[in-house]
């Protein structure tokens, strides 16, 4: 394909200018992508299940939607909290960042305590997981996704350590923003939660 | 030996008892022979102090051509065990006539199958796929190695660690006795209350993280790390197979983890997805795990069409006919594979527009397929043809992945398959497109690179030898079972009370005899030509007259493949480079930026193994105090930033000059 006069080269000193970490950003979009898979198999699921109570409660039985809008008000709160750390570290304020990620994972372990005191409630109320199908996928859907936040909060702490530590180098610099990523895609897919299985649920 | 009734769970050993080391004659038997030999490889690896240097040079490995090796290396180690299975299957069926209970009881003789089947796919076919694509792959596309390397350490052990729990059930416990895919309510903790279905849960949990990460990782690394002027439409056919597998891999494995987590959740936390009762639906199980199902034929094949094409292309020392349909074709394949799942179990009854649309959906995907045959074929056309072993495969593969196809699309007709559904038909069927096409392929792929690999060819005679057991033992195993499922003979049977079809049982059990021969002659033309490497050097690095990047550098590679960075005008860069005369760069050497080696992802994959095998054997203890050491060890890798270092300028320039050196012997 050599083309008139210009010599062709083949090979190139240098090697081919990839950033450091390039591929990271992508890298992690594609985990995340795999992960909403994940979720859409467990929306299935519960999609084919809601009806089935098996005689037991449903969810206008259970659901006390004023507790879940405060939980979902935690969560966006959490991911605009996240959203000031970043612009924090895009303008290089490690203090302020740091204090940032506090607020966000205050924000995401009330979240998890709510989570936990309705789960409590519910099996409590003798609704757990095994009375029916419906339990058994509302479960398993809502505790994938706080499960999902409870590592966020575990991957925030070792973040906040590392930026104590190591100051808002390129390599943390990354890490944030992957972090940034996850967080704001378990607040999309609590949108979905909130909607399909509570505000669906209640109609 | 049967289950063990009523197990007692102790606090430090959950429920594992002496109860759980079989006492079965022929698998204590094996167990003997697997230490025995065990014992002997270990105290040869120690005599001759070879534990430093497998830990150092290949363990805690990250450059991808010795994770690729190693993952050769995994799935023939386990085609052994698996076709081991099979042998046994096929000597049951032969012997189990005429009120003969055969050998094997029903518990033992389930399994069998069942750990045949989860062999043969995911440690067997998925490391050959991953161990192919992670050697070429970074090479083809002139990169230093994948995106991240740290992570295709780890996802090799992860899959090993899979391989490591299924080999356990062997000796310790048991083995699920459903099918490859367990379906409920069967699966269930109703049906199967031992520790079966578990370590096929967590064996392959373990070992599908592997796989979805190593997915991601060679998915980014081919859009990321190409080389210069490498445009999608110029990645040599084998990238453009792998992009697609990789993309089916990252889409489709999620859902079997999604899947195997609710039947886990069923049989530890007593939920209610799969079951009979409280509102479960076993038929969504089956729904789910096809999604993730066919899409994994198509991860199994692709590659291997890939493999093949660069073959034919190769050895008829022509351009690929059509490139562009090719790769047109494999995208349509990839979209296509998430459209046909259902055509596994028509026998649902989900109705007849449902069945209609999954038929033509599955018949249409022939079409594609079918347009890549034709482009082989006119590939070859004209073309001066060499005979070599990776292109006598390819031809095998031609000719039985054809048939293979079309009772494929046989069993896509619904009225059809509901008479076909669950037959030795299927089996045929589908054995005669995975052996055709990705063992054949796996073994064209094999003969091909090995050179590369190791600086030497593969032994021609034992080659031939192994090439027609294999073809000829295919055909003579395989051929019998059309025959039967035509008869309605079903799959997985222990017994048979009509004598008429032991004959065709006998015929299927010389054909396994042959393909060990098969087998067995591949070993030995592993072995001849280990033994006589000197006579079959290869110090060009390209002794094929390859057309691809992989080619142009040293035979071994070194660590960091390419010393400059190949510049790329077109399609099969390498026969161009080799036309304009500039099959080598030169100019100054600068230092090259490497990954460094790591303990971690061994380490952190041993954890997950423990892991595993404790919640098989409910030892919770163990099981949190490892799932807490995942994590930690995790997080304490994560402080490590001293992550890569350069090779001197130096170092280079030695490495180089030799080769240059080498080539100028060889001129």
């Amino acid at each position: 394909m050599s083309m008139g006069t210009q010599p062709t080269t083949y090979w190139e000193t240098e090697p081919h200018h990839h950033e450091d970490g390039a591929s990271t950003g992508i890298g992690f979009w594609v985990y995340l992508m795999s992960d909403c898979l994940m979720f859409a198999v467990l929306f299935a699921t519960f999609g084919v299940l809601h009806g089935s109570y098996a005689a037991g409660p449903g969810p206008k039985d259970l659901f006390d939607l004023e507790l879940v809008a405060i939980n979902t008000a935690m969560l966006l709160f959490s991911s605009i909290t996240y959203g000031f750390a970043v612009l924090a570290m895009s303008q290089d304020r490690k203090a302020a960042t740091l204090r940032w990620l506090g607020v966000t994972l205050f924000f995401g372990l009330s979240f998890l305590a709510i989570e936990l005191y309705e789960f409590h409630h519910l099996i409590h109320l003798g609704a757990g997981p095994q009375r029916s199908a419906f339990l058994s996928a509302f479960f398993t859907l809502v505790g994938t996704h706080g499960l999902h936040v409870a590592f966020g909060c575990i991957w925030l702490v070792t973040l906040m350590v590392q930026v104590a530590r190591y100051g808002l180098i390129a390599a943390n610099q990354r890490r944030l923003m992957c972090l940034s990523l996850f967080w704001h895609f378990l607040d999309v897919i609590w949108i979905g939660v909130f909607t399909i299985v509570y505000l669906l649920g209640m109609i | 030996m049967a289950v063990p009734a009523n197990v007692e769970t102790t606090f430090l050993l959950g429920r594992l008892t002496w109860d759980a080391i079989p006492k079965e004659p022929i698998v204590f038997a094996t167990f003997i022979v697997v230490a025995i030999g065990g014992a002997a490889v270990l105290a040869l690896l120690t005599k001759y102090r070879l534990w430093g240097y497998l830990w150092h040079e290949w363990f805690t490995s990250v450059d991808h051509k010795k994770i690729g090796i190693m993952y050769m290396i995994l799935g023939l180690i386990m085609l052994v065990r698996g076709f081991a299975d099979a042998v046994m299957m096929r000597i049951q069926q032969v012997w189990a006539f005429g009120g003969s209970e055969g050998y094997l009881n029903a518990h033992h003789y389930d399994q069998i199958f069942t750990a045949h089947g989860v062999i043969m796919i995911f440690f067997v076919a998925m490391p050959f796929v991953t161990g192919i694509m992670n050697y070429l792959v970074p090479l083809q596309i002139g990169a230093r190695d994948v995106s991240f390397p740290f992570l295709n350490n780890f996802s090799f052990w992860m899959t090993t660690g899979g391989a490591i729990i299924i080999m356990a059930s062997l000796f310790v416990g048991e083995f699920a006795q459903t099918g490859w895919l367990a379906f409920p309510p069967l699966s269930g903790l109703s049906y199967s209350p031992y520790v079966g279905v578990d370590y096929y849960i967590w064996g392959l949990q373990v070992a599908g993280v592997g796989t979805t990460l190593s997915g991601i990782n060679l998915l980014v690394t081919i859009l990321k790390m190409r080389a210069p002027g490498m445009t999608m439409m110029r990645m040599p056919i084998f990238t453009w197979t792998s992009f697609c597998t990789n993309i089916l891999i990252v889409a489709s494995f999620p859902v079997l983890t999604a899947t195997l987590v609710l039947l886990t959740l069923d049989r530890y936390v007593g939920t209610n997805f799969f079951t009979n009762d409280l509102g479960g639906n076993p038929m969504m199980y089956i729904n789910l795990i096809w999604i993730w199902g066919h899409p994994e034929v198509y991860i199994l094949i692709l590659p291997l069409f890939g493999v093949f094409s660069e073959v034919t292309s190769t050895f008829s020392g022509k351009r690929l006919f059509g490139y562009t349909s090719m790769v047109y074709a494999t995208v349509c394949i990839t979209v296509l594979s998430y459209l046909v799942w259902l055509h596994h179990f028509f026998t649902m009854g989900s109705g007849a527009s449902v069945n209609s649309f999954f038929g033509i959906t599955t018949m249409i995907i022939s079409i594609p397929t079918g347009a890549k045959i034709f482009n082989w074929l006119f590939t070859m056309y004209q073309g001066r043809v060499r005979f070599e072993l990776p292109m006598m495969w390819t031809i095998a593969f031609m000719l039985t992945f054809t048939i293979g196809g079309m009772t494929g699309v046989l069993l896509a007709v619904p009225p059809a398959d509901f008479v076909l559904h669950n037959s030795l038909f299927l089996i045929a069927h589908f054995h005669n497109v995975i052996i055709g096409g990705v063992l054949f392929g796996s073994f064209a792929a094999i003969n091909f690179w090995w050179p590369k690999a190791f600086g030497f060819k593969l032994n021609v005679f034992w080659g031939k030898v192994s090439f027609w057991f294999w073809v000829v033992g295919f055909w003579v195993a395989f051929a019998p079972l059309y025959v039967l499922g035509l008869m309605g003979v079903t799959r997985r049977m222990r017994v048979f009370d009509d004598p008429d079809l032991q004959i065709w049982f006998i015929i299927a059990g010389f054909g396994a005899f042959l393909i060990a021969c098969g087998i067995a002659a591949m070993f030995i033309q592993f072995g001849v030509s280990i033994w006589k490497r000197n006579e079959n050097r290869d110090l060009t690095g390209d002794p094929w007259n390859g057309r691809t990047l992989e080619w142009a550098t040293s035979s071994p590679p070194a660590p960091y493949n390419f010393a400059f960075t190949p510049v790329i005008h077109g399609l099969d860069a390498y026969a161009d480079m080799k036309a304009a005369g500039a099959a080598r760069g030169n100019g100054n050497f600068i230092p090259i930026h490497m990954p460094r080696y790591t303990e971690a992802g061994i380490i952190l994959a041993g954890l997950a193994t423990v892991c595993g095998m404790a919640l098989i054997w409910y030892i919770w203890w163990l099981a949190a105090l490892s799932f807490v050491g995942l994590v930690g060890y995790a997080i304490h890798h994560s402080f490590n930033y001293d992550r890569d270092y350069h090779i001197p300028a130096d170092e280079v320039r030695v490495t180089e000059d030799a080769r240059t050196r080498l080539l100028a012997q060889e001129a």
